[in-house]
């Protein structure tokens, strides 16, 4: 059982997700959970702006039923090079999350279906999302989302940003 | 009202347990238990807080640390909440008189007449380890604070 004390945000690794503009100066750390509407919001309304943004996963088991598990499958299309394709889907479709309807992205995708099941239900991948929530809580996340600024020399002490408490922009 | 502080001992108290029996000082003898005060039932930051803690239950119980939480509203409400939210962190009821077990640890919010946002880890001889108080009602203490709580306390 790993340590669970209040730490930073880990600085950014090989395996994070991130797109936007690297010429911003700054990176967005989002922690999100893929059945959340307020995490559909502010996932769209970053998007919309171009920043730059890494996406690590606070899934919550108790939060919604289905919030591991896609998250799990979001990891999975990112084994096939689709993980803001298949994220953009999910939060784009938040009252379509049973399995049919993620068999239904893969297909629009064109991923392999068979890999995508296997993928996402590997342990490395359960671990990972496993790991990006604890080190969420570690760090003081309480919500969803919860985000994490910083100058994209990625100290991530930044400020932090809770969903329900945005400052304005 | 400050929150109880370390070192001072539990005084003698009476919750209502899920299935209405007491839960009382003697039930934290022998164990370090964290007490989750909050203000009511169903209300969004109170919904957060339990789950966030709930994510964290194997390691607190590694620590051999059980959660209770404890609010104002009546037993059936607290077992609905706990239902709804798909949480197994057990439920105390500080019901009737209204608020008096909130109000012996620190931990009531007179003006909202409601149980305050507060935290006590108290250790198996029935002292406090340690506490802490939210800055408000409405803000949420994330999980690595207990964590750094319980690393903090002495346990005997």
């Amino acid at each position: 059982m790993s340590d669970l004390r209040s730490a930073p945000v880990p600085p950014l690794r090989d395996d994070d997700h991130v797109r936007g503009a690297d010429d911003a100066g700054v990176v967005v750390v989002f922690y999100g959970d893929f059945a959340c509407p307020r995490c559909a919001v502010e996932a769209l309304r970053l998007r919309a702006e171009g920043a730059r943004v890494a996406f690590r996963h606070f899934a919550l088991k108790a939060k919604h039923e289905r919030a591991v598990a896609l998250a799990q499958a979001a990891e999975a299309a990112a084994r096939q090079g689709a993980f803001w394709a298949f994220h953009d889907a999910l939060y784009a479709d938040q009252g379509r999350v049973d399995d049919p309807h993620l068999w239904a992205h893969c297909e629009a995708l064109g991923l392999d279906l068979e890999r995508f099941q296997a993928d996402r239900r590997d342990p490395a991948i359960a671990e990972r999302v496993r790991r990006d929530v604890r080190d969420a809580l570690r760090a003081g996340a309480t919500t969803t989302p919860t985000l994490f600024e910083s100058p994209v020399t990625a100290d991530l002490r930044g400020s932090h940003r809770g969903g329900a408490q945005r400052s304005e922009r | 009202m400050s929150v109880i502080a370390p070192g001072a001992a539990v005084a003698k108290f009476s919750l209502k347990r899920e299935d209405f029996t007491e839960f009382t000082r003697e039930d934290l003898l022998g164990h370090t238990t964290v007490l989750v005060f909050y203000p009511f039932a169903f209300s969004p930051v109170c919904t957060d807080q339990m789950q966030i803690y709930e994510e964290a239950l194997e390691d607190f119980a590694a620590q051999g640390a059980t959660l209770y939480g404890v609010s104002t509203d009546p037993v059936w409400s607290q077992k609905a909440f706990k239902e709804k939210l798909g949480v197994s962190i057990e439920q105390l009821s500080d019901f009737e008189p209204k608020g008096a077990t909130s109000r012996a640890f620190g931990a009531y919010f007179e003006p909202g007449g409601m149980t305050n946002r507060a935290l006590v880890i108290v250790g198996p001889d029935g002292v406090v380890r340690w506490s802490h108080l939210a800055d408000s009602p409405g803000d949420l203490p994330g999980v690595g604070l207990i964590f750094d709580g319980l690393a903090a306390a002495p346990v005997s």
